[in-house]
Parts: C-alpha cells; sequence; structure tokens
C-alpha cells in the first residue's frame, strides 16, 4: 500500500499532464459530439427523405465500425491523400463523430418519445414546425437524453485511451510513459485505473444532480 | 363576412373517405356545437379548419381569408385558438410559460407583456395562483383551463374545442365548460365538439350533427329535443340509453 502510494504520488505530475489532454479530448469530444448529435437526430426525425438517408447512412456506418479503425483513418489513412491531422486533432474530431453518432440515436430515441400532442400545440398557437422543435420539442427531449448522455459521457472518457496509439500524450499515454521507466507496471496502471474511476464517479454524480434539477416534475 | 366559411372540405385516408364534403358558416360571435357518434370525423373536421390536418378538397376562410392553399398556415393558427381533448401542455413548462410562450414566441411581444397577457388570461380561467406549477402538478380540470388560456392568450378570432371534456373525470367537467360559457357570453366565436348535449343546449346559438363524415341536420338547440331527422333521433336516443 505503501509502495503503491510512493509510486502513485512519483507519477502524478505525469498523470496530471495526460490528464489535462484526457479532459481536453472528452470535453470537446462530448460537446461537438452533441452539436453533430442534434443535428443528425433532427434529421432522421424531422427531416426530408434525402436528409433522412444521408443522416441514417452516417450513423450506421459509424456505429458499425470500431472507434480505433475510425482513429486510424484520420490519422494514418488520411494524410495519402493529403490531409495532414497532428495526433490529437485526428483524436478530437474522430471521436467528436463517433460520439455524434451516438448521441443523435439517444436524442431521436428522445425525440421520439414525446408525445405528438406537443408538437400539435405547439402548431396550433402558431408556432412553425421549426420553431415547434426548438421551444418545445427539444428542450424535452435533451431533458429525457440526460441520463443516456452521461452514459455516453462515461463512455467517451475511457475511450479517449485510445487516442494514446496515435501519440496523443493523455492519461494513459502518461501511464504507459512511466511505467516503462520504472518497470511498476501493477501499481502505475493500478493508479491510471483508480483516476478514470474518480472521474467518472465525479461526472456521474454531477450529472445525477443536473437531472434532478432540470426534471419536470410529475412527469 | 363571416367569421368562418367552410366549403365542400372534403379528406380522405386512402380509400377511406372521412369527410365527405361539409359546408357551413359561422358569425362573428356565434357558439356552433358539433354532436355525433365517435368516429365520424368531428376531430378530423375540427383540424382541417386549422390544417393541423390538410384537407384533400374544399375551401376554408377566416374573416374573408382563405386558410386552404396557403403556404403559411401558422399565420392563420395564430388567429384560431385550439383546445385539445388531451390537454396537451407543454410538459416542460410551468403554467405561465405555456401561457405566454405564443405571445413571446410566435407574436414577438415583449416578456412583460407577454406576462401580463397571460396572466389576465389565467385569471379568466380562474388559475393565477398555480403560475408556478408544472402541468404534471396540476388536475384534468385546471390543466384544460391552461389549455383554454393558452390558446386565449394569442387572442384568436376564433376557437375550436376538439371534446374539451372527454378526458376528464366527471367531477371536473363543470369548471371547464363553466369557462366556456363564460367566453360564449364575452362573445368569442367558438367551435366546440362535445358529447355533453346537456352543456351544448346552454350553450350552443347553433348544433350541428354529424355522421360519417356528413353533416345530417343544423339548428338551434332544439334539434336535440325534437330532432327532424331519424338518424339524430337514433343517436339522441342511444345516448340517453348510454347515460
Amino acid at each position: 500500500m505503501i509502495k503503491f502510494i510512493n509510486v502513485f504520488i512519483e507519477a502524478f505530475p505525469f498523470f496530471m499532464n495526460g490528464l489535462i489532454f484526457t479532459a481536453e479530448l472528452a470535453l470537446s469530444s462530448i460537446s461537438i459530439g452533441f452539436v453533430i448529435g442534434v443535428f443528425v437526430a433532427i434529421s432522421r426525425t424531422y427531416g426530408n427523405k434525402l436528409s433522412y438517408s444521408i443522416s441514417t447512412v452516417f450513423v450506421e456506418s459509424i456505429r458499425g465500425t470500431p472507434l480505433l479503425v475510425q482513429l486510424f483513418i484520420f490519422y494514418f489513412a488520411l494524410p495519402q491523400i493529403g490531409i495532414s491531422l497532428s495526433p490529437l486533432m485526428a483524436a478530437i474530431i474522430s471521436f467528436s463523430i463517433n460520439s455524434g453518432a451516438y448521441q443523435a440515436e439517444y436524442i431521436r430515441g428522445a425525440i421520439q418519445s414525446i408525445d405528438k400532442g406537443q408538437m400539435m400545440a405547439a402548431l396550433s398557437i402558431g408556432m412553425t414546425k421549426w420553431e415547434g422543435i426548438l421551444n418545445v420539442i427539444l428542450p424535452q427531449s435533451l431533458i429525457k437524453v440526460i441520463p443516456s448522455w452521461t452514459n455516453e459521457f462515461a463512455y467517451l472518457i475511457k475511450y479517449t485511451s485510445v487516442a494514446y496509439l496515435v501519440g496523443v500524450p493523455e492519461l494513459m499515454a502518461e501511464g504507459e510513459f512511466v511505467a516503462s521507466r520504472n518497470f511498476e507496471f501493477m501499481d502505475v496502471f493500478l493508479g491510471v485505473a483508480l483516476i478514470y474511476l474518480l472521474i467518472v464517479m465525479i461526472l456521474t454524480w454531477g450529472m445525477a444532480r443536473i437531472e434532478k434539477m432540470v426534471r419536470m416534475p410529475g412527469v | 363576412m363571416k367569421a368562418l366559411e367552410v366549403k365542400n372540405l372534403k379528406k380522405r385516408y386512402g380509400d377511406n373517405e372521412i369527410i365527405k364534403g361539409i359546408s357551413f358558416e359561422m358569425e362573428k360571435g356565434e357558439t356552433i356545437v358539433v354532436i355525433g357518434p365517435s368516429g365520424t370525423g368531428k376531430s378530423t373536421m375540427l383540424m382541417c379548419i386549422n390544417r393541423l390536418i390538410e384537407p384533400d378538397e374544399g375551401k376554408i376562410f377566416l374573416n374573408g381569408e382563405e386558410i386552404t392553399g396557403s403556404k403559411h398556415p401558422e399565420i392563420f393558427r395564430q388567429k384560431i385558438g385550439m383546445v385539445f381533448q388531451e390537454f396537451n401542455l407543454f410538459n416542460h413548462l410551468t403554467v405561465l410559460d405555456n401561457v405566454r410562450i405564443g405571445p413571446i414566441k410566435v407574436k414577438k411581444l415583449p416578456r412583460e407583456i407577454a406576462t401580463k397577457v397571460a396572466i389576465e388570461n389565467l385569471k379568466k380561467v380562474g388559475l393565477e395562483s398555480r403560475i408556478n406549477a408544472y402541468p404534471a402538478q396540476l388536475s384534468g380540470g385546471q390543466k384544460q383551463r391552461v389549455g383554454i388560456a393558452r390558446a386565449l392568450a394569442m387572442e384568436p378570432q376564433l376557437m375550436l374545442f376538439d371534446e374539451p371534456t372527454s378526458a376528464l373525470d366527471p367531477e371536473l367537467v363543470g369548471e371547464v365548460l363553466e369557462v366556456i360559457k363564460k367566453l360564449a357570453r364575452e362573445g368569442m366565436t367558438m367551435l366546440i365538439v362535445t358529447h355533453e348535449l346537456g352543456f351544448a343546449r346552454d350553450v350552443a346559438d347553433r348544433i350541428i350533427f354529424m355522421e360519417n363524415g356528413e353533416i345530417i341536420e343544423q339548428g338551434s338547440s332544439e334539434i336535440l329535443v325534437n330532432p327532424s331527422k331519424e338518424r339524430t333521433k337514433q343517436f339522441l336516443a342511444k345516448f340517453k340509453e348510454g347515460r
């Protein structure tokens, strides 16, 4: 135990360096993914045939392929057609797109669970379809989607660790770096695991609070 | 000029003709109650008027302006209030926000003025004390009164009621009907689909009896007592048995 604490304290500055990248990756991917998710979800539920088809192909192809393959395409394959991205950029873009597809499905599910009468009522007071989506359907859907969204955020935080494979110096990469020097694999990776666990726990707790705050009373 | 003119309205779903060429007119300030068996197209007819359901044929005019054919039905819907059987209050908004969202987002009124309008209308339906409640915290009767206030806040030229008391417990029906009667006295133009025949007799300037997508008979509330058409008689007789 004492050894673990010592190793942990020694590795802590490295962990913190890595954590900054992990946070950057997770936060930007979840946010960009959210914007993608909202657009794709709306075009799958309220869009015309064309936008429905495009967004469906997008969602299915992202969900049907491994995240790691997507990341490698952005980092290793794109340079072959002249698009070179930094490791961090490649990771953020591929994670955002990946998360966007999943978030789109969560949001679509929430939109479809909203009673049809809500849109009818919005139209009946003179809103256009888009005003109805914006003022009535989306707010209710986003409240409903919070639990799935928490899940997605937790996944994403952990999946950012694959960015280490393209050389982003995030938490996992820093752990690898420390362990390869002091050979304390057990203690170092336990430490890394502990940090992931802590972040996800804090996140889950925070999201539960938000969920309570914005809950529609009685619904 | 008529407040509402409906000319040869038709609506089909596949081969099934739900509305078979309905025509009628409404004067300003008139209250018309539509009665008839379930599934005869009364609600469909109502929703065709504000084009929540798109009619297949026929023309509809609101104060002389044609609703059908307009590329912007939302402009007419602002002038036509609608009250739903299932209330359809916005679940994520408080009572006050439910009522003022139309004035704010659609009419683009400043927030303070919209709030004033909303509170006035909530007073009219007797719910000014519940402005901070959410729909789920209200009884059915209260929900429906908020629904009426939400429609009124747009200052409509015509109000459509789609079975406003059918989803209510019997003891809550009265409070909603009272509000509608008050609106009738104030001269609101109203088209009401309901199964409350007693209420129909009290409030209606004219009664329309509809069956199988057609108007069978129309006239003063006298037709509830002395219908001239056999089908109206049968319907009323069945209704008395059922009660």
